[in-house]
């Protein structure tokens, strides 16, 4: 793997990962489409690498006053069971098969926010 | 926010996550935005939820040796410095030009995946 295209790769996914923008989806791509890493191997290098990266983001984002953690605590209590099916469910399903679900999925979430309605901030 | 659509916002963030090893967090900020969240509070919120399914999808990833340490681990570097720039944008870019400008990477990259 090229290590400079690994960092420009890495940083771009941290500035997106950082503003809740799934930067982790174009990690992915990266690792399978130019590294020729496995499906469930990228997810799992992502998921290692979100996790400081979202630790960091998190204690900025808290100074600011933008984490509403009362009302996440139930998300966080359900989604931990979510996220123990969800692995279940990749490892199931196998790399090749779940590349093109992944992909389905990057499509439709893409197209989403391509011609998402501009917003005005509520609060 | 009630606590009974907190609950169904954390199913299906934790499951897409775990399944997808990302994607969580982009389907978290508009279930919160529906909840009257403000959009930058959304995203700041969406990483609060997704950080600790990482930890455990990574955890259960991890016993299936389905992690590739030596690659993982030197991206985190470059990944924090991003990271950095990040947390500065998010107070300065428009929300809507962002989401634009991901939404058009996204769809690239997916019919790139769909061809291989």
């Amino acid at each position: 793997m090229n290590t400079v295209f690994s960092c420009i790769a890495a940083f771009l996914t941290g500035i997106a990962a950082s503003m809740g923008l799934g930067g982790g989806m174009i990690l992915i791509v990266f690792l399978t489409v130019f590294c020729g890493i496995s499906q469930i191997e990228a997810q799992g290098i992502n998921l290692v690498f979100f996790i400081p990266i979202a630790l960091s983001s998190l204690i900025f984002h808290s100074k600011n006053k933008l984490i509403e953690w009362r009302d996440i605590i139930p998300s966080i209590v359900t989604g931990s069971i979510g996220a123990i099916l969800g692995t279940y469910a990749a490892e199931h399903i196998g790399s090749p098969v779940l590349g093109k679900l992944f992909a389905g999925f990057l499509l439709i979430v893409g197209i989403k926010e391509l011609f998402s309605k501009r917003e005005k901030d509520i609060k | 926010m009630k606590k009974s659509y907190s609950l169904v916002i954390g199913s299906i963030t934790g499951f897409i996550n775990g399944i997808f090893g990302s994607g969580g967090g982009i389907l978290a900020v508009p279930m919160l935005h529906k909840a009257g969240f403000e959009e930058r509070k959304c995203h700041a919120s969406s990483i609060a939820i997704t950080l600790p399914l990482s930890l455990v999808s990574a955890f259960f990833y991890s016993a299936k040796g389905s992690i590739d340490w030596k690659t993982a681990l030197p991206l985190i570097i470059p990944g924090l410095i991003g990271t950095l720039f990040g947390v500065f944008f998010l107070k300065k870019i428009p929300n809507t030009l962002l989401k634009r400008i991901f939404g058009i990477i996204l769809i690239i990259s997916s019919i790139r995946m769909l061809m291989l």
